[in-house]
């Protein structure tokens, strides 16, 4: 004859376990089943997407009456319980008396309601059940409906996106200061903040609730700081309390949740519990894997199978269309704690692995969670990842099986040259190793390897890490410079959220350890201001290199070179007669014909600088910008004008080009090419940026290489027209001006963020190509003008130019 | 004995920078660094002669333009990995003005 088993509670975690025990034995027990609500089972994990508007309540039943009946479960649902007698072993219920053999708690847990006034008033909700989003439904069906969520937690932000999305004013309230702080890191809560508000929804962080206002029912919150928040509903999402009220009645051992050991048995041994309500090993648990894993031990406990609760690993996950989220384990810094961090601001992605020992303690992910159950499986598993770190953070695609990188270097002689700058090889590099240089900087201050350059700053890295093996560790990412850990992407990050617009203001705000900056952040910092606030910040001339500075290039006996514009490589004979003229005026040693299809001339005095740009203005040449980090040339060959094979007007769309892009300021040099035909008589296949015209349009290319590197540009897109190439130009240059970091060219960068983002982002999508196009022409509002005839005004004579004083006279006495 | 003469005002130097003075034995590059300190030391880098007037100036060091060599604005001297030494000057601010010592410039022209 079947036991009698009574359970009261009819939520996930009892369900979960009827289904274990009816699939184990369904015979075993005779069911009696309580539940406060007047529905049985349902997925209280989707109420949000009910909230939503993206499901209905039907959608999201586990178990409907059917099932309930095809089990023989007896339901008594929407009846409250008076009392558990354990003597009798018998629960006491509004409509009766029930016996039982085994009786099972699963109450669940409520919202907390924080303890301030007013918070018994009307239209003060929690979120837990289908009443609640009732409620809440009935608020946001009003016409500008406000709504005040308490609590910036999971919960809480499903509700917010929710209601948001249903129309209702929302405005979340959170204590911390970072939203769903138990579960991600500031910068994950930073990007999720700034998500929410481009989705109109209120965040107010360390917010502390002083009093909830209203005479009949709820009218406003009210803040410690004063602040007033009008709110027809006020969701109370600031955390859960469990039910333990039937087992404190009853005597069980309660502390904050209902006691129960390994088999989910309470103090009283014909009595269980699971779920919310328990607390397991001094542990609540609110999430639903955990309290699967309850209902499987409980299953097998009542049918006397060996079974145990073993506090597990949990992860969360954000139920917010569209914004994607992980998190599990551990994130706080510590000191034993290594990071993996991988930041892609323009995508908005931030995955953070939290490292110790080479063994996942934590995962934080926001923006791409695509990766997330192959970290957790690593996690979970305690899985050694020494082996994969170097491209761990880029996922299973990339951390696969690759060669190992270490033996290539390992490999090579002591001869073999590793920083072709500084001449140094590997030899030299290993005895400053022995002599103690144990890391990059110290290698870097006693050979100068790596210390012009930088590309072979990883080889470096690898020499060190295969004459000290374990003892060097890689960084896991590099900061900009000596004077900050942060990276360049970091620092752009910061400049733009926190609207810092000045050198000083980001040193102070991001922590510089330097008092004014090193040659290598200053002019990084100076770019990325220029480049995010064109019309407000002001150039800094002393965190420029020389030649920015002084729109000249620097030669090694310190004069200057000087090349003018030759738009799209074309040229008249004035010009090259006013070339020659100033040649001769200031005896220029050398006329250079340069690959960028203009003349150089070098070897002029600093002094003479700003008379022969004068000289050369007045002949309407402007600077070629040999020297910067921006628009160099626009190399062309003479398509259709003259040659057989043209197939498009070639020279004028270079032209066109180099009008509009001249003056920008960029990451790196940029150079781009347009060929008339496939021929590619301008060799535009290994520029930044090239054209290929043919018979039925345009090939655009990007990415190209052709100094230190060779690399062969890869295909953009082909389009019909030049006003496409030109936008396709324009925006392609601005996305790597606002993406990119300084002194990466955009080869470098197209690696990192990969060609498919790029064309995602200004070929496929039009609306943002259009706004990059804009930004662009802001900054060129400022920009497009030549600096020779800038540079040649009075002011600068007697600031820059001159002498600060001249003593040859008396000095000569 | 020192005979300070007037050279021109701090102002005339931006913050974070250098300018030259002409003397019949060449330039002297003098700096003002972000705290309104005020160096003066040959503007030719002990390594290939650069113009160190040119360079970065940051803390109390200039970086030379042509190949990274850091100098240290105090002493002169080549800091980091590299050897070497400039000549410094006295120089001093007094009421917004730079004084610079012509005494020691002379000897130096001497030599």
């Amino acid at each position: 004859m079947p036991q009698k088993l009574v359970i009261i509670g009819a939520g996930m975690a009892s369900g979960r376990m009827l289904e274990e025990l009816f699939e184990l034995s369904p015979q075993t027990y005779d069911v009696t089943l309580f539940g406060a609500e007047p529905h049985g089972n349902y997925n209280r994990i989707m109420l949000s997407p009910v909230l939503a508007g993206d499901k209905q309540f039907e959608d999201i039943i586990t178990h409907d009456a059917d099932w309930y009946k095809q089990h023989n479960v007896n339901c008594r649902f929407d009846e409250a319980i008076v009392k558990i007698d354990r003597r009798k072993k018998q629960v006491i219920s509004q409509n009766g008396i029930t016996d039982y053999d085994k009786l099972i708690i699963a109450t669940g847990s409520a919202s907390f309601f924080i303890p301030v006034q007013g918070k018994d008033l009307p239209g003060v909700i929690g979120f837990r059940d289908i009443s609640d989003v009732d409620t809440m439904l009935k608020a946001a069906g009003k016409t500008n409906g406000k709504a005040v969520i308490i609590g910036g937690g999971l919960l809480g932000l499903e509700a917010a996106a929710a209601l948001k999305a249903r129309g209702m004013d929302v405005t979340v309230l959170h204590l911390m200061g970072h939203l769903m702080e138990r579960q991600l890191d500031p910068a994950a809560g930073y990007l999720l903040q700034k998500e929410l508000e481009k989705r109109g929804i209120r965040v107010v962080c360390k917010a502390h609730t002083s009093a909830i206002l209203g005479k009949d029912r709820v009218e406003a919150v009210l803040l410690e700081d004063g602040a007033l928040h009008p709110a027809d509903i006020v969701v109370m999402a600031a955390g859960i309390m469990p039910e333990t009220h039937p087992a404190v009645s009853a005597g069980l051992r309660v502390e904050r949740g209902i006691w129960v050991n390994d088999q989910m048995q309470t103090s009283d041994q014909d009595i269980y519990a699971l779920g919310e309500c328990v607390e397991h090993d001094g542990i609540i648990y609110g999430l639903v894997a955990p309290l699967y894993d309850m209902a499987k031990v409980l299953a097998r406990t009542l049918i006397e199978q060996q079974a145990a609760f073993i506090a597990p690993m949990v992860s969360t996950k954000l139920k917010v269309t569209g914004i994607d989220l992980f998190s599990a384990g551990e994130f706080g810094d510590e000191d034993s704690h290594e990071e993996v961090v991988l930041r892609d601001p323009a995508r908005g992605i931030y995955k953070r692995l939290i490292l110790r020992d080479n063994h996942i303690i934590g995962i934080v992910m926001y923006g791409d969670t695509t990766d997330s159950a192959w970290f957790f499986d690593k996690f979970k598993r305690g899985e050694d990842i020494s082996d994969i770190r170097a491209n761990l953070i880029h996922g299973p695609s990339m951390a696969g099986g690759n060669a190992d990188p270490l033996a290539a270097v390992a490999a090579m002689p002591d001869s073999a040259e590793i920083c072709g700058c500084n001449g140094v090889c590997k030899g030299t590099i290993i005895s400053a190793i022995h002599n103690g240089a144990n890391d990059l900087a110290a290698v870097r201050a006693q050979t100068k390897a790596s210390a012009s350059c930088g590309n072979c700053t990883g080889l470096v890295e690898q020499v060190l890490a295969v004459t000290l093996g374990d003892n060097f560790v890689v960084p896991a990412a590099k900061g900009m410079c000596s004077c900050t850990d942060l990276t360049h992407q970091d620092v752009r990050q910061i400049i733009k959220s926190r609207k810092l617009k000045s050198i000083a203001a980001v040193m102070q705000e991001a922590g510089w350890k330097t008092s004014c900056g090193c040659p290598s952040c200053r002019p990084a910092l100076n770019y990325y201001l220029l480049c995010q606030w064109p019309l407000e910040y002001t150039d800094d001339a002393q965190s420029r290199f020389v030649n920015e500075r002084n729109h000249a290039n620097i030669q090694k006996d310190g004069t200057y070179s000087v090349l003018p514009r030759m738009w799209g490589g074309m040229t008249t004979p004035q010009e090259l007669r006013a070339i020659a003229d100033a040649a001769e005026k200031y005896n220029v040693p050398t006329i250079h014909v340069t690959g960028g299809q203009r003349i150089d001339l070098l070897g002029i005095q600093r002094d003479d600088l700003p008379s022969i740009w004068s000289d050369l203005n007045k002949a309407g040449l402007v600077s070629g910008h040999a020297y910067s980090k921006g628009l160099r040339t626009v190399k062309t060959c003479v398509g259709t004008d003259h040659c057989r094979f043209g197939t498009q007007d070639s020279t004028g769309l270079g032209i066109k080009l180099e009008k509009i892009l001249w003056g920008s300021w960029t990451p790196h040099k940029v150079k781009l090419a347009v060929s008339g035909c496939p021929r590619n008589c301008a060799e535009a296949t290994c520029k930044d940026l090239g054209v290929i015209c043919v018979d039925s349009g345009y090939e655009v290319s990007v990415a190209g290489a052709a100094g230190m590197e060779l690399k062969q540009t890869e295909a953009l897109a082909k389009v019909a027209t030049e006003q496409e190439v030109i936008d396709l130009s324009i925006a392609f240059i601005q996305l790597y001006r606002e993406s990119a970091a300084y002194l990466d060219r955009p080869y470098k960068w197209v690696a990192q963020v990969g060609l498919q983002w790029v064309i995602e982002q200004i070929v496929d999508d039009i609306e943002n190509r259009v706004a990059l196009i804009e930004r662009f022409e802001i900054s060129q509002s400022v920009y497009r003008k030549d600096p020779w005839a800038e540079q040649t005004k009075p002011q600068y004579q007697s600031q820059k130019w001159a002498a600060l004083a001249d003593l040859t006279l008396e000095a000569a006495q | 004995m020192t005979n300070w003469i007037d050279i021109a005002a701090l102002s005339d130097i931006p913050k974070r920078g250098g300018r030259v003075v002409k003397t019949t034995s060449g330039c002297i590059a003098v700096f003002r660094t972000q705290n309104d300190q005020v160096f003066a030391l040959d503007d030719a880098c002990p390594h290939k002669k650069g113009p160190l007037s040119e360079g970065i100036v940051h803390g109390n060091a200039v970086t030379c333009p042509l190949h990274n060599w850091v100098i240290d604005l105090e002493t002169g001297s080549a800091k980091g990995a590299d050897e070497g030494q400039v000549n410094t000057y006295q120089i001093k601010v007094e009421n917004g003005r730079l004084l610079l010592d012509l005494n020691q410039l002379k000897t130096r022209s001497a030599a």
